[in-house]
């Protein structure tokens, strides 16, 4: 890596993470037990370096094919964010049995292309859950599950549970109730796919275009943002 | 148990004390003595297990009330002790030493409702809220619904039917 962006990599607003110090977040020098000499920065993710840039269909036929496979295999981030979460083990079971829509259950943000934010979010959580988002490959899809998603549920008034969440990523699709059954999942499902297919559910493009304003909201409430801040 | 409460009377100067259910006594203690008494309790009346530290937010007396809750588990009985502080110097001495988990209590407390427990360990790190810098959330003058509509775009009711009229006209025409 060049000096350059080396220095890139230093979040700008200095004050501002000096303000909750960690010590395990400082940059520092570690010896392993060979004695080899590494530097460490934990604020900064090696496989992650670039702002996001936006995909483009190049040939709508082949696009058109690679929709139809994209809806046929949705694979999940296992990461359950509130009481939505419980709502999830079921599908896999023979009741529901979700493997038969292609819809599959991942441990890892990078394996996965959807994330079901499966209830509130804390504002703790929302910082796990953007970085999980992010780190996602592209054709990556979002779906909000329950009421507390769309307009805050019984936590509206709350004052560590955001109330909506398309401000701060962008959502195909919402499964409203509290709690949604795994039927209306696999509803949701269904809508999910069928915008696939239609070339409808543009989340990450969507997410690069306002990159900005999403940032600005999600640094509002997220005052304590020790995550990397890659090269933007 | 009364003739605990009785030792204790005669040892510590109780406010007051009351007998809740059958198994829960409260005491209330002056905020000087109640790491005398909870060493006291501890050791030589065996109150071994401690339960939770709570605080409750008194805000037209402008005082915190603590809560201690220990357990004897060879008498099945349980003791309150509870303890006054000033909202305006909200600060109590740390017990830390008697039961190594109230140092997490006192940590959540400290965050929830701004009391300092000077040389309680990590007491000042951020714990449960990351990054929280106005006022602790659990006080009684924060408010928690404005602060929620200022800072997380609370979404506009939709247009159309307004549901309590509509309960009102469709659903129980004939009540009040």
């Amino acid at each position: 890596m060049s000096e350059e962006t080396k220095h890139n990599n230093q979040p700008e607003n200095t004050e501002e993470t000096n303000k909750f110090p960690k010590a395990h977040l400082q940059k520092r020098t570690v010896y392993s037990p060979d004695g080899e000499k590494i530097e460490v920065d934990p604020l900064q993710d090696y496989y992650l370096q670039d702002r996001p840039e936006r995909r483009d269909p190049r040939y709508r036929a082949v696009e058109k094919f690679l929709n139809w496979a994209r809806s046929e295999s949705l694979w999940i981030l296992g990461f359950g964010t509130g009481c939505g979460s419980i709502e999830l083990p079921p599908l896999t079971t023979p009741r529901f049995d979700a493997f038969r829509f292609g819809i599959a259950m991942r441990p890892t943000p990078r394996q996965s292309n959807l994330f079901i934010i499966s209830g509130y979010l804390s504002i703790k959580t929302l910082k796990r859950a953007i970085r999980s988002y992010e780190q996602m490959p592209d054709p990556k899809y979002v779906v909000a599950l329950g009421s507390c998603t769309i307009n805050g549920g019984m936590y509206f008034d709350s004052y560590n549970t955001i109330n909506r969440l398309d401000k701060y990523m962008p959502v195909d699709v919402y499964i409203a109730g509290c709690m949604p059954r795994p039927e209306a999942l696999i509803a949701g499902f269904n809508k999910l796919k069928q915008k696939i297919k239609e070339g409808r559910a543009e989340g990450a493009n969507e997410y690069v275009q306002r990159f900005d304003e999403y940032k600005a909201n999600q640094k509002q409430i997220i005052k304590d943002w020790n995550m990397p801040d890659y090269n933007w | 148990m009364k003739e605990i409460l009785e030792r204790i009377n005669q040892q510590f100067n109780c406010i007051g004390h009351e007998f809740q259910p059958e198994n829960l006594s409260w005491v209330q203690v002056d905020k000087k003595q109640l790491v005398p008494l909870l060493s006291y309790l501890k050791h030589t009346e065996k109150f071994t297990h401690f339960v939770l530290l709570t605080a409750v937010d008194w805000i037209e007396n402008n005082e915190f009330q603590l809560n201690y809750l220990l357990t004897n588990h060879t008498l099945h009985q349980d003791i309150a002790i509870r303890v006054m502080i000033s909202r305006d110097e909200a600060e109590m001495e740390t017990a830390h030493h008697l039961w190594q988990q109230i140092a997490t209590y006192q940590r959540e407390i400290y965050e929830m409702y701004g009391i300092d427990f000077p040389s309680s360990p990590r007491v000042h790190e951020s714990f449960l809220l990351e990054g929280w810098d106005g006022i602790p959330p659990m006080r009684r003058e924060f408010d928690t619904k404005k602060y929620s509509e200022e800072t997380f775009f609370p979404r506009p009711r939709p247009e159309g039917k307004d549901p309590q009229t509509h309960m009102k006209q469709k659903l129980y025409p004939n009540e009040e």
